[in-house]
C-alpha cells in the first residue's frame, strides 16, 4: 500500500525550509524506489516544530519536527515510513500536548487535509454545513447563527447573526458577501493558515452567508504581503466551482452563488471595512463614515455582509453541528472557540485555538512556555499594532471581549506578540504612532496630524525635554484621537501608546539630558 | 518612461490589459496590479489611458495609484527584498537585522542599490509572526532571519 507522508505547503512552513524538505524526500522516495506518496498539507500551527512532516501509519499519524532537508536521508533509514523511532519523532501527531489540549471546531482540518482535494474536504465532514442551510430558509439559517452567538472574528466582535439578519432583510437586486482577508495586524496569521490549509472552509461559509441573505455573488479581498493565501484560494475557488459548489446552482440547489478573489496593494487601512471596500470598488482606501451601514449600502452602495476570515469559516461547523453545539464553548458573551496566535519573542509559537476564557497568563506561561530567548516576559501586545500593552500583573485577564475591554484592552483579531525584558515600551509606543502615520487613509485630521505630533512628541520624551509636560500632551493627543476618528485606525492607536505608558512607567522616565547635567 | 518600447507599443499593451479587465465590478485594483505585472512599475503614461477608459479623472487615477504602498512609480532592482517591520518581528530583533541589511546593501529603505540588483522594502506584516523576524525575497519567504540567512539572501541577489 502507498505510503502518505505529509509535508506542509502553508507559508510559515516554506519560511523554515519545507520545500527543500519536500523535494529530499521526494529523491529519497525515488532514489530507494519506495511506495509513497508526498501530500503538501496546511499547518497544524506548531510554528517551533515546522517544517513539521508526518507519515500516515496503522496507528495514526507520526510526527517528526523540526526537520531539515539535511536529515531527511536519515528519517528513511530508520524506517519513518513505518513510524520509526528517530531523534526527530514526536509520536503520534494527535498526542502532541499543543495539539491534544485545544478545542478545533473552525480549524479541525487545517494541517490535516491536502487543502485542495474537495474528496478531503468531504471525507472530513465539509460541505455538510452548506447541505444543512440549503435545507432551510434564509430566516432558520440567520438565527442558527445567532443562537450560535458568534461575533465577528476580525476584532469589533460584532455578532455575525444580526449583520446577516439587516443584509436578508434589505432590498435590493444585487447583494454581496464581501470576506475581509485584510489580515495586516502584526501577530495574527489565522486568516492566512485557513486559506492556505483548508480553503473550501471559508468557500463553504460564504455560499452559507449567501444563501442566508440572498447575495449572489462574494469577493475575497486579500491583502497581496499573502501570496501564497492568493494563490491557493484561487485555485480552491475554481475547483469548487467546477465541482459545482460555487455557481448558477450551488450543490445542485436553487440557489446561485460564486466567488472572485481580489489582491489588496499594501495598505493596512484597508483592513477596516468601509476602507476595504472603496479598496474593492477601486478607490482609495479611504474610510467612510457610518451610517449607512455597509450591510444596507455596502459595496456598490447595496447590501453588502462583510465579515472577517473566520468568521465565516466558522459558520460550516455552526450550520453542521448546531448553534447550541457551538454556543456551549466559551464564557460570558464570548462564545464558541477563538484561534489564539501566539508570537513573537516566545517558545512555542502557534496557533491554538480554544474555548473562550483561558487566562492571559495560562495562554503565555503555560501553552506559549515563556520566550524565546529565556529571558523574562515583560509585555505582551494582544490584538495587533491597535492593541495594549499588557504588563505580567494583568496575566489573570480572561480571554473574553468583555473582560479585555475592561482592563482598557482588546482582543482583536486574537494575536499576541510577547516581548522580553530588553523591550523598550516607550519605544513601542513611539512605533505605534509612527506606524498610524504610516497606514493613516488622511481622512480625520487626528489620525493624520495627530499620529506624527505624536512620534514628535515621543521623541521629546525619549530625550528628556520637558518629560513631565510631553507625556500629559501624548496623552491629550490620545484622547483626541480616541474620540476624534472614525475607524478604529485612529481611534485605537492609543491603546498601545496609553497602555505602555500607564504600564511601565519606568520607560517614560529616560536619564535627563547630559547638557542639562553639566 | 525607461522602458525599451515605442509609445504606440506601451498603449497598446496597456489597452490590452485594461480591457481585458474593465467588466470587472471595480476593476481599478486588478488594472493597476496587471500594469504593474506587465511593466514591473505603474507609469505616468498609463494614467490618462486607464482615466480614458473607465471615464475618470486623470487626478482620481492618480489619486488611487499613489494611496497604495504597493505601486511603484519606478522599476524595481532585479530582486526586491521585503523586511517585516511591525511588532512581532520587532520582539526578535528584526531592528538589528534591518541594520545590517542596509549595511549590507548599502542603501536604505525604498532605495535600490547603484548596479539594480536589489530594492529594499519595509513591510508590516507577513503573517509569519511565530517564527519572525520574517522577510519576503522576490515571493520566496524566509523565516527566523539571522545572520546565516541573510548570507544566503545576499548570496542569491548577487548571483
Amino acid at each position: 500500500m502507498t505510503v502518505t507522508i505529509f509535508v506542509p505547503r502553508d507559508a510559515a512552513a516554506l519560511a523554515l525550509g519545507a520545500e527543500k524538505v519536500a523535494k529530499a524526500i521526494a529523491q529519497e522516495i525515488a532514489a530507494r524506489g519506495l511506495d509513497a506518496k508526498v501530500v503538501r498539507n496546511g499547518s497544524r500551527g506548531m510554528f517551533w516544530l515546522e517544517p513539521l512532516v508526518e507519515v500516515r501509519t496503522a496507528h495514526g499519524r507520526v510526527a517528526y519536527g523540526p526537520v531539515k532537508a539535511a536529515d531527511v536521508a536519515s528519517l528513511f533509514d530508520a524506517g519513518f515510513l513505518t513510524g520509526s523511532d528517530h531523534p526527530l519523532c514526536l509520536g503520534l501527531t494527535k498526542e502532541i500536548p499543543f495539539l491534544r489540549q485545544q478545542t478545533r471546531l473552525t480549524f479541525s482540518r487545517c494541517g490535516v487535509t491536502d487543502p485542495l482535494s474537495l474528496d478531503d474536504y468531504r471525507h472530513y465532514q465539509g460541505l455538510k454545513g452548506l447541505e444543512k442551510a440549503i435545507s432551510l430558509t434564509p430566516t432558520e439559517i440567520v438565527k442558527e447563527v445567532t443562537d450560535s452567538g458568534l461575533r465577528g472574528r476580525g476584532g469589533a466582535g460584532f455578532p455575525t447573526g444580526i449583520k446577516w439578519k439587516t443584509v436578508m432583510e434589505a432590498a435590493g437586486p444585487q447583494k454581496y458577501i464581501v470576506c475581509n482577508a485584510d489580515e495586516g495586524d502584526s501577530a495574527t496569521f489565522a486568516d492566512r493558515m485557513i486559506m492556505e490549509g483548508d480553503p473550501f472552509v471559508l468557500v463553504e461559509g460564504m455560499a452559507i452567508a449567501g444563501i442566508a441573505t440572498g447575495a449572489t455573488k462574494g469577493y475575497v479581498y486579500i491583502r497581496s504581503e499573502y501570496p501564497h493565501a492568493i494563490a491557493t484560494m484561487t485555485e480552491a475557488v475554481e475547483i469548487a466551482r467546477a465541482a459545482g459548489v460555487l455557481g448558477p446552482s450551488v450543490l445542485g440547489s436553487a440557489h446561485a452563488f460564486d466567488i472572485e478573489i481580489r489582491s489588496g496593494a499594501g495598505a493596512y487601512v484597508c483592513g477596516e471595512e468601509t476602507s476595504l471596500l472603496n479598496s474593492l470598488e477601486g478607490k482609495r482606501g479611504i474610510v467612510r463614515a457610518k451610517p449607512p451601514l455597509p450591510a444596507l449600502q455596502g459595496f456598490l452602495g447595496r447590501p453588502t455582509v462583510v465579515n472577517n476570515v473566520i468568521s465565516l469559516a466558522s459558520v460550516p461547523v455552526i450550520m453542521d453541528r448546531g448553534a447550541a453545539f457551538y454556543r456551549d464553548f466559551g464564557m460570558g458573551r464570548s462564545r464558541g472557540t477563538i484561534p489564539i496566535q501566539i508570537a513573537g519573542n516566545v517558545k512555542y509559537g502557534g496557533l491554538y485555538e480554544t474555548a473562550f476564557g483561558l487566562s492571559l497568563g495560562e495562554i503565555v506561561d503555560h501553552i506559549g512556555g515563556g520566550t524565546a530567548t529565556g529571558r523574562p516576559v515583560k509585555a505582551v501586545q494582544v490584538g495587533g499594532p491597535l492593541g495594549a500593552y499588557f504588563p505580567r500583573a494583568l496575566f489573570d485577564t480572561p480571554f473574553d471581549y468583555e473582560a479585555f475591554a475592561a482592563k482598557d484592552g482588546l482582543i482583536g483579531h486574537a494575536g499576541i506578540t510577547v516581548f522580553d525584558d530588553s523591550a523598550d515600551m516607550l519605544k513601542q509606543a513611539r512605533f505605534a504612532m509612527e506606524f498610524c502615520a504610516i497606514e493613516s487613509c488622511g481622512k480625520c485630521t487626528p489620525c493624520r496630524i495627530g499620529s506624527t505630533r505624536g512620534v514628535e512628541t515621543a521623541d521629546k520624551i525619549a530625550q528628556g525635554i520637558e518629560p513631565e509636560k510631553n507625556k500629559a500632551l501624548l496623552a491629550d493627543l490620545c484622547n483626541t484621537m480616541k474620540f476624534g476618528s472614525l475607524c478604529a485606525l485612529g481611534g485605537f492607536t492609543p491603546y498601545p501608546v496609553m497602555s505602555a505608558m500607564n504600564h511601565f512607567p519606568e520607560d517614560f522616565s529616560p536619564a535627563p539630558l547630559i547638557e542639562a547635567a553639566e | 518612461m525607461n522602458m525599451r518600447i515605442s509609445a504606440g507599443e506601451f498603449t497598446e499593451r496597456s489597452l490590452q490589459i485594461i480591457r481585458d479587465l474593465k467588466h470587472l465590478e471595480g476593476p481599478m485594483l486588478p488594472i493597476l496590479h496587471a500594469i504593474q505585472a506587465e511593466f514591473g512599475y505603474v507609469p505616468d503614461e498609463v494614467k490618462p489611458i486607464i482615466a480614458n477608459e473607465l471615464n475618470l479623472s486623470r487626478a482620481e487615477v492618480h489619486g488611487v495609484v499613489t494611496f497604495y504602498h504597493e505601486f511603484r512609480d519606478h522599476p524595481a532592482g532585479r530582486h526586491v527584498l521585503k523586511l517585516c517591520r511591525a511588532e512581532a518581528c520587532q520582539s526578535m530583533g528584526s531592528d538589528r537585522i534591518a541594520d545590517r541589511v542596509r549595511e549590507l546593501f548599502g542603501v536604505d529603505f525604498h532605495q535600490t542599490t547603484p548596479d539594480g540588483a536589489v530594492t529594499l522594502e519595509a513591510v508590516y506584516c507577513l503573517g509569519l509572526c511565530a517564527c519572525a523576524p520574517a522577510a519576503m525575497l522576490d515571493g520566496e519567504v524566509y523565516g527566523r532571519v539571522d545572520e546565516h540567512c541573510l548570507s544566503e539572501i545576499v548570496a542569491e541577489v548577487r548571483r
